[in-house]
């Protein structure tokens, strides 16, 4: 069983965010970065399956050297191998592209993507690799289970999940409930001393037509004030969400 | 060249998402002086394909025998109508996640997600989206004649157009790898992305069987139940509820936060509600700086009176 698991760094879910050069770049500026957290459920669900399966767990990532330290976090959790393909993730079509010619020649049974990265929320890489490869794709998944060369999957959907199968190789787009939360492996000492000697390859890009482009950025308008209603009073938040707010 | 708009269905029905994607389609048509074509896929009523019409569609084509869930057979069912279109409009539901972005890859058009407003022009097509989890706006464009914009759920509101629509059925029976088994859904539930009205709770409720007044309150108000990430993670409420950067992200008209404290985290993802509502015993919790009305209180006190109060106004 060789499993590929799509990695992103993404500022950590604590960050604020801020945009330089008049509003048109992200400010790494202080920045810590972390694993995708979307991610880091499927890595943890890759070392599942391969200690039940047997098999290797390799990492990808489209990113410049900047993203070396989260590659070294995932090899210090337990992955085997990683490949950084050298270039800065600017468009999901070229990330997803670059992945997918590295899978063309390095085949893998199943791949695992966050559902989606959580700095630009674009949510299209994973589907983008199964066309790539014209392979079968279940999103927002939050169950898997491998019997032989089949898949069981259950997707969320609204009010509940679907459950579905399909033959390997299969990619899927990965989110909590895949593993819990509680079960999300984090390095040891011992991993992180491991993760200095596992093999870290790095590739050229090939691509460089980006099929969107972001031109720039803008903060949410600030909200005013809290109007404050004294707790004795629910009736004059009742009255105000009805005739100022006009929402009820 | 026409706009194509993917039409959702759910059991055989639309939902308000559905007919936000028409609407937006019908407005960018407009934009390109041409008109809406729908793609339905699933078994579809005529009486509920023929409702499309009201919305700016114009021919609606039903390919019954596919299903949403098999993202292959869905992309090519969609590429096949697809190719008169020079912008294609999805809702960014769970199933448009994963039929979007293939469509994107296969047409080799680029697609902008979580879309929230209309481009001013058809030529660059110009959005703006949320990004970073709702702690930013972005202003994209797309450098391909075809484009694929997937919108945010209740950032566009309903255009009524009184108009008719024709129905096309499409019987080509396709199958991709993936075989749907069957689904588990708590019947009556309302959707949280879809929600216009979202009643959310925390650890201030001490505990998952204190969750009786939030249901009722959300029952009153026909609003969808959710919960803070804490409370999914110690198991007293479903996954499907969390809310917030790693959870589902919330555009309500109205939002009610009781017992929760505000963690960025959280704040990210329910930013985009138009009125925000905090109920916190503690004075100095960060979502009365996020919260346009609060309340600085008990929840078990403050909420049987809010209910109160409802039932009194609606009486």
């Amino acid at each position: 069983m060789n499993i590929v698991v799509c990695i992103s760094s993404v500022p950590d879910t604590t960050s604020k965010i801020n945009f330089t050069e008049n509003n048109t770049k992200f400010d790494s500026n202080g920045i810590q970065f972390v694993i995708n957290p979307n991610d880091e459920f499927g890595l943890t669900k890759a070392m599942v399956l391969k200690e039940a399966l047997a098999g290797t767990v390799k990492v990808i990532t489209v990113g410049d050297a900047t993203t070396e330290p989260i590659i070294r976090k995932t090899l210090a959790i337990g992955a085997d191998s990683a490949v950084r393909i050298n270039k800065a993730a600017t468009d999901s079509y070229t990330t997803a592209l670059e992945i997918a010619n590295y899978l063309k020649e390095n085949p893998a049974d199943l791949i695992i993507a966050g559902k989606e990265s959580l700095d630009y929320n674009g949510g299209a890489v994973p589907a983008m690799i199964a066309e790539m490869l014209d392979l079968p794709f279940v999103n927002a998944c939050n169950g898997l289970e491998i019997v032989g060369t089949n898949a069981k999957i259950s997707r969320e959907i609204d009010g509940g999940k679907e459950n579905l199968s399909s033959s390997l190789p299969l990619v899927i787009g990965g989110q909590k409930g895949l593993v819990e939360e509680s079960a999300l492996r984090i390095p040891n000492m011992r991993g992180i001393m491991q993760a200095r000697s596992k093999p870290l390859e790095v590739i050229e890009a090939t691509t460089t037509e980006d099929l969107t482009t972001s031109i720039s950025f803008e903060k949410p308008a600030e909200k005013g004030a809290c109007k404050l209603v004294d707790a004795d009073n629910v009736a004059e938040l009742v009255r105000l969400l009805h005739n100022e707010a006009k929402v009820i | 060249m026409s706009v194509l708009v993917y039409t959702e269905s759910w059991d055989g029905s639309f939902r308000k998402s559905t007919f936000e994607a028409a609407s937006y389609a019908s407005e960018t048509a407009k934009l390109l002086g041409t008109e809406v074509v729908a793609i339905s896929l699933g078994e579809v009523s005529n009486d509920e394909l023929t409702k499309l019409g009201n919305y700016g569609v114009s021919k609606v084509v039903s390919c019954c025998t596919i299903e949403k869930g098999d993202s292959q057979a869905a992309t090519n069912a969609i590429a096949k109508t697809a190719n008169n279109a020079s912008i294609l409009i999805f809702s960014n539901t769970n199933t448009a996640k994963m039929i979007a972005p293939r469509l994107s890859a296969k047409l080799k058009a680029g697609i902008v997600s979580n879309v929230i407003t209309l481009s001013e022009s058809a030529s660059p097509l110009k959005v703006k989206r949320q990004a970073f989890s709702s702690k930013a706006i972005e202003l994209a464009t797309v450098n391909t004649a075809t484009a694929i914009l997937a919108i945010a759920p209740n950032s566009f509101k309903l255009i009524e157009t009184g108009g008719n629509c024709t129905i096309e059925e499409d019987l080509t029976n396709e199958k991709g790898a993936i075989t749907i088994e069957g689904k588990e859904t708590a019947s009556g539930k309302i959707s949280i992305s879809e929600a216009e009205i979202v009643v959310s709770a925390g650890r201030g409720l001490k505990g998952p069987e204190n969750w009786g007044m939030i249901e009722e309150l959300a029952e009153l108000l026909g609003a969808a139940t959710a919960c803070s990430k804490p409370v999914s993670d110690i198991g007293w409420r479903p996954h499907g509820e969390h809310v917030g950067q790693t959870g589902k992200a919330v555009a309500a008209d109205l939002y009610f936060a009781i017992g929760i404290s505000g963690a960025i985290q959280h704040l990210a993802g329910i930013n985009s509600s138009k009125v925000i509502v905090a109920i916190n015993t503690d004075p100095e919790a960060p979502f009365f700086k996020a919260a346009d009305y609060g309340i600085v209180g008990d929840a078990f006190e403050v909420v049987p009176k809010l209910i109160e109060e409802i039932k009194q106004l609606r009486a």
